[in-house]
């Protein structure tokens, strides 16, 4: 018993030198387990006399306690000092880049239609598509465009045969969508056109956006209306100028060209507006009765407008792009700066 | 259509700016083009006469000359023109003049002669483009002293418009001063018109044989013309500035009542036409040497002007060299006719022409004008060249000139159509402003007569955009669309197009676009054997077939890319391919990807190693997989010749074809000189957005079992054929099957590999005993053995 303040003082000696968790529980076992020094003590309480017991075995008691608190302690520091020997162990530089693939891209050809077909369908339109090998009758004569109109000089036709060509715009996909559907109608129709023309500006390929709408009450406000939101939603500017010039395409009466305030230099002139502030954007007008009679619609209950427009030319404006012919070199260089 | 402001400014000139003209055309749908300055900027250049010339002392090809600019003084000059004389009139540059392109003019010494100034020529005055041979003569009558570009009425714009085909009565001063009249308000100033009595009685007969194409011919024999006369400089500076370059007088005059008018005329000399004239379709075998030299055979569908003996002209298209007007011709026959436009309309192209009077005559010549247009002609013809004027003969088919036309208008259907109740007298107002007859019909309701000179307007909505044409389409109403809002049930268990894009975009694909015509050889490359349609007018000979596969457009866009210094290539691109004959043709939407170069792009972590197989097989699985219906898809080895013969295979979907996949065959890299390995696929779109709606199994309470085998087949086994049998064998409870190591080496007989496979299974309502599971083990090996002498691996 005397020498118990010796034993304190060498476990508390002990317990500061363990360096780890393993030595650490070798002091408690050595001091505090079942064969420890200070449990011996414990044991050793019955050959006291039973007067001095209750006192000793007081003193044995706090010593234990004592130590097993500092025990602890001293663990609960070597696990922190392990903690932090390992977390600077393990530091990473987080600033070196991920491992793996990067992401890919879409066109930009594709970006724009789906994005014009976005805003069309969130208000109810459809996506139709159709065949890119037409025939005359779709292509041409549906659409009022008989043989040898001077209207069919407008686009020169890649040609199979005498009947057979690549179709020179999307419209007649309408025409087959009004074919096989009751009013009310409206779709969009996204897809490859060509035309023989090749030169700065003309690829013989390029895309198309046509949208149809056709029911009971429709009128040119709707188109100009329907227009106006489009553009203005498409380019995100709320105060976006749009202006209609009376033109002439075979398949609309009444017929417009669209010009937009010219968004690379806001209206004051520049190259790409050839200085006029104006950019011409895209076509369009109310369907013609003919185009109705050809689809067995009937002209007099329904009216209907349409819209077309090139995907390409709105994507060089959207993204100034400057150069057509890009599109379809698909240079990794470019296609990466749309992703 | 080209021409100049000043002379439309004759017919109608309203106080508008240039500009704000043109824009004011362009917004009534006729679209201006250009606008441009009809001669440079120059000053200080009058009119002066030559009053002395003697040849240069010292240079035989110079003449020292006097001219008298009006200041009083003559002034001494050195002029190299061969054509200069005494007594001309001719514009002068002043000493501090300054011609076009910044050139100032001064004092100076030629050969040691004096020369104060400089006598001009066209193109150093920059009126025309290409070098003139000599100075430019002006009229006698031009004012000496006189500024040379006001005297000249120079300080004019050309205006060219780009007119859709509908407006044809566009094509001349007279109908775009209509045009311009009925914007602003105000009437036509035409030049007088006069007809002309005849002085002697010689007409040249002439017979219509096809009046449904020519219902009208009016001609004319104008005799004693002196074709040496010279045009006026007025006259060659008119048609300069509407585009015409001057020919001769007869042929001037000729052009500039087509452009004045929009007539289009012929002058044939008299002499060379023998008998009549005959309207007809060409014979078989008939042939004419055209205007610009070059000799056609007529086409049997062609409407022709002959004479008794020969083809003179293709009636609206282009004249004849041997029937012209030539400098021995003195007695010419004018013609003016309605062509119907069927009767015009192709012929022009199938000759590969396109001719100012076949433009017209397609988009139709006003039937009113033919008369008046030989009128105006012979005033013209007798001002410049004189002559001998004969009765005017017409031959006329009233019964096929187009008929007057008459369409009715409600003001019901414009107030639907436009969303504005335009009032009725504003109506008539436009109309009337048009050229056009309006009396009302009813209540709410008009018969419009249609003026001659508009061949496009048929139908009510016709008039009813000239209406808002000409009140003005940024003036009309706008609106949003009103509809009905139903909704429409849409296959969930469709994949969309852009959900399988943006599959390929994460897997690390960039997406292509590439022509849908390839180069015949490529194509037949890449996809040799399958029937694809040419195009009989391809843009050049490597854009003249359609695609029957994606595999011509991405190997294209890949050797592009290499060729940048791009070595890692990830491209897809969807789209349609064309297979088959034109009568049985397949347009199929297809996906297409193709990989090559390294694993992954360059980096701290990267993998070195080059792509294989199977990296584009996992990227294929895993658009497969966007379907939801893994299951149904199989590769099977397959050949195909654009692919190596040990790495492709053929896709299948519920056992139907769907596309191939493989390595690039080495002979067709080496063909394209591409030096790197390549992997393609391409599988059918209507295949990959086919997919499986989500069916919900319950979860098993049950422990799951599992098993490991390695069973050691002949190499050349397919793992597929092995993992079928496995499935077959392992019973209803097998919930997972999992191919986990493939290996040759020691321990595994040469020729031989060994698969290691992980079977998993569970039973809903109860956990499965060893027993059963050692029973399904062993029955997999004993078929294993006996399909493929499998053994397992001790």
């Amino acid at each position: 018993m005397e020498h118990l303040p010796n034993l304190v003082a060498e476990a508390r000696a002990a317990i500061a030198a363990a360096d780890g968790v393993a030595s650490l529980d070798e002091v408690r076992v050595r001091y505090l387990g079942k064969k420890g020094e200070i449990t011996a003590l414990l044991k050793g309480l019955g050959k006291l006399a039973p007067e001095e017991r209750p006192q000793a075995g007081e003193r044995i008691n706090q010593a234990k306690q004592q130590l097993s608190s500092e025990l602890d302690a001293r663990k609960h520091a070597l696990e922190q000092e392990a903690l932090q020997a390992r977390l600077a162990a393990e530091r990473l530089d987080v600033t070196l880049p991920g491992r793996g693939q990067t992401n890919g891209g879409l066109h930009p050809v594709t970006r724009t239609l789906e994005r014009i077909e976005g805003l069309f369908t969130r208000i109810g339109y459809d996506v139709a598509v159709g065949p890119e090998i037409e025939d005359d009758y779709h292509n041409f004569e549906a659409l009022n465009i008989p043989a040898h109109h001077p209207a069919r000089g407008m686009a020169d036709t890649f040609y199979f045969d005498a009947t057979r060509l690549l179709r020179t715009h999307t419209s007649p996909v309408q025409v087959r969508t009004m074919k096989s559907q009751e009013p009310p109608i409206r779709i969009v129709c996204p897809g490859r056109v060509y035309r023989s023309d090749s030169d700065l500006t003309h690829t013989p390929m390029f895309h198309q956006v046509e949208g149809l709408l056709v029911d009971e009450d429709v009128s040119f406000a709707d188109l100009k209306g329907t227009i106006e939101d489009f553009l203005k939603a498409f380019f995100e500017r709320d105060e976006l100028s749009v202006r209609f010039r009376p033109s002439y395409f075979p398949f609309t009466e009444p017929s417009a060209e669209v010009d937009i305030q010219c968004v690379i230099c806001n209206g004051d002139g520049c190259r790409v507006c050839s200085h006029s502030g104006w950019l011409e954007v895209m076509g369009c007008g109310m369907v013609h009765p003919a185009v109705f009679k050809h689809s067995g619609i009937d002209a007099e209950r329904y009216k209907g407008f349409a819209f077309g427009m090139g995907a390409e030319r709105l994507a060089m404006l959207r993204y100034g792009v400057n150069d057509l012919r890009l599109f379809f070199e698909n240079d990794l260089r470019f296609l990466r700066q749309f992703a | 259509m080209k021409f100049s402001e000043q002379w439309l400014r004759e017919w109608v000139s309203p106080t508008l700016e240039t500009q704000a003209l043109a824009d004011q055309i362009t917004m009534a749908g006729l679209e201006v083009d250009a606008v441009e300055p009809v001669a440079s900027v120059f000053e200080g250049v009058v009119v002066a006469e030559v009053v002395d010339k003697v040849t240069h002392p010292d240079a035989d090809k110079l003449n020292v000359c006097r001219v008298d600019d009006g200041s009083g003084e003559d002034v001494q000059v050195v002029c190299g023109a061969p054509n200069v004389a005494v007594g001309q009139k001719v514009p002068f540059a002043r000493v501090g003049a300054v011609l076009p392109g910044d050139f100032k003019i001064r004092k100076a010494k030629l050969r040691g002669v004096e020369s104060r100034g400089m006598i001009c020529s066209a193109s150093e005055l920059g009126l025309e483009e290409e070098t003139s041979a000599g100075i430019l003569e002006l009229p006698l009558d031009a004012p000496k002293g006189k500024d040379f570009r006001e005297w000249m009425h120079l300080d004019d714009h050309m205006i060219e418009v780009d007119l859709t085909p509908n407006r044809g009565d566009c094509l001349s001063l007279k109908g775009m001063a209509r045009e311009v009249g009925v914007l602003n308000r105000l009437p036509l100033t035409p030049p007088e018109a006069g007809e002309h009595a005849p002085v002697h009685d010689e007409v040249f007969p002439v017979h219509v044989e096809a009046p449904e194409r020519c219902p009208r011919y009016v001609g004319r024999v104008v005799k004693n013309v002196d074709v040496t006369a010279t045009t006026p400089l007025w006259m060659v500076e008119r048609l300069r500035r509407s585009g015409v370059r001057s020919i001769d007088p007869v042929v001037d005059i000729t052009n500039y009542v087509m452009l004045e008018l929009g007539q289009p005329m012929h002058a044939f000399d008299l002499a060379n036409l023998s008998e009549g004239i005959v309207v007809r379709s060409a014979r078989e075998g008939e042939t004419l040497v055209l205007l610009d030299g070059q000799s056609v055979a007529l086409r049997e569908d062609s409407l022709i002007i002959a004479d008794g003996e020969k083809p003179l002209a293709i009636a609206g298209v282009m004249g004849g060299e041997h029937s012209g007007v030539s400098a021995r011709t003195r007695d010419v026959f004018l013609e003016s006719a309605f062509f119907t436009p069927l009767a015009v309309a192709g012929q022009a192209r199938s000759y590969g022409l396109h001719t100012d009077a076949s433009h017209r005559f397609e988009r139709g010549v006003d039937p009113a004008l033919t008369r008046q247009a030989v009128e105006r002609a012979t005033t013209l013809l007798l001002e410049i060249t004189g002559g001998e004027p004969g009765p005017l003969s017409e031959t006329a088919s009233p019964d096929h000139l187009p008929v007057e036309r008459q369409v009715r208008l409600r003001a019901a259907r414009i107030e639907q159509c436009l969303n504005l109740a335009l009032p009725g007298e504003d109506v008539v107002d436009i109309l009337e402003r048009l050229g056009m007859q309006v009396v009302v019909d009813g209540e709410g309701s008009w018969l419009v007569t249609v003026p001659s000179w508009r061949f496009d307007i048929a139908i009510e909505e016709d008039l009813i955009e000239e209406l808002a044409r000409i009140h003005g389409y940024n003036r009309l109403p706008v609106r949003r669309p009103a509809a009905r809002l139903g909704l429409r049930a849409d296959g969930e268990s469709r994949q969309p197009m852009a959900r399988l894009r943006r599959q390929m975009v994460a897997r690390g694909y960039q997406e292509a676009i590439s022509y849908s015509f390839v180069a015949p050889d490529l194509q037949a490359l890449l996809a040799p054997g399958v029937d694809a349609p040419q195009l009989a007018n391809p843009i050049s000979s490597d854009m003249s077939v359609m695609r029957a596969s994606l595999f011509p457009g991405l190997v294209k866009a890949l050797m592009h890319n290499l060729n940048r210094q791009q070595q890692r290539v990830r491209l897809f691109e969807t789209g349609l391919v064309f297979r088959g004959q034109l009568d049985a043709l397949e347009q199929l939407p297809m996906l297409g990807g193709l990989i090559c170069g390294v694993r992954d792009p360059e980096g701290w972590a990267a993998h070195r190693e080059s792509v294989d197989f199977f990296d584009l097989k996992g990227d294929l699985e895993s658009l497969i997989a966007v379907g939801g219906e893994s299951s149904a898809w199989r590769f099977e080895p397959d050949e195909h010749p654009a692919l190596h013969p040990g790495q492709a295979a053929r896709i299948y979907r519920h056992e139907k074809p769907a596309g191939w996949i493989g390595a690039l065959h080495p002979a067709v890299r080496a063909e394209l000189g591409l030096r790197v390995d390549a992997y393609l696929f391409e599988v059918r779109l209507d295949a990959l957005s086919e997919g499986r709606l989500p069916a919900f199994t319950p979860l098993s309470r049950y422990p799951e079992v599992r098993r490991d085998l390695a069973l050691v087949v002949e190499e050349d086994v397919p793992v597929q054929a092995l993992l079928d049998t496995l499935r077959e064998k392992a019973g209803e409870w097998l919930t997972d099957l999992r191919l986990f190591d493939v290996y040759q080496g020691a321990g595994v007989e040469k020729g031989r590999k060994s698969i290691a496979l992980g079977l998993t299974w569970q039973h809903p309502s109860r956990t499965l005993n060893d027993d059963e599971i050692n029973q399904l083990v062993d029955g997999i090996i004993a078929e294993s053995r006996l399909r493929f002498e499998a053994e397992l691996r001790g």
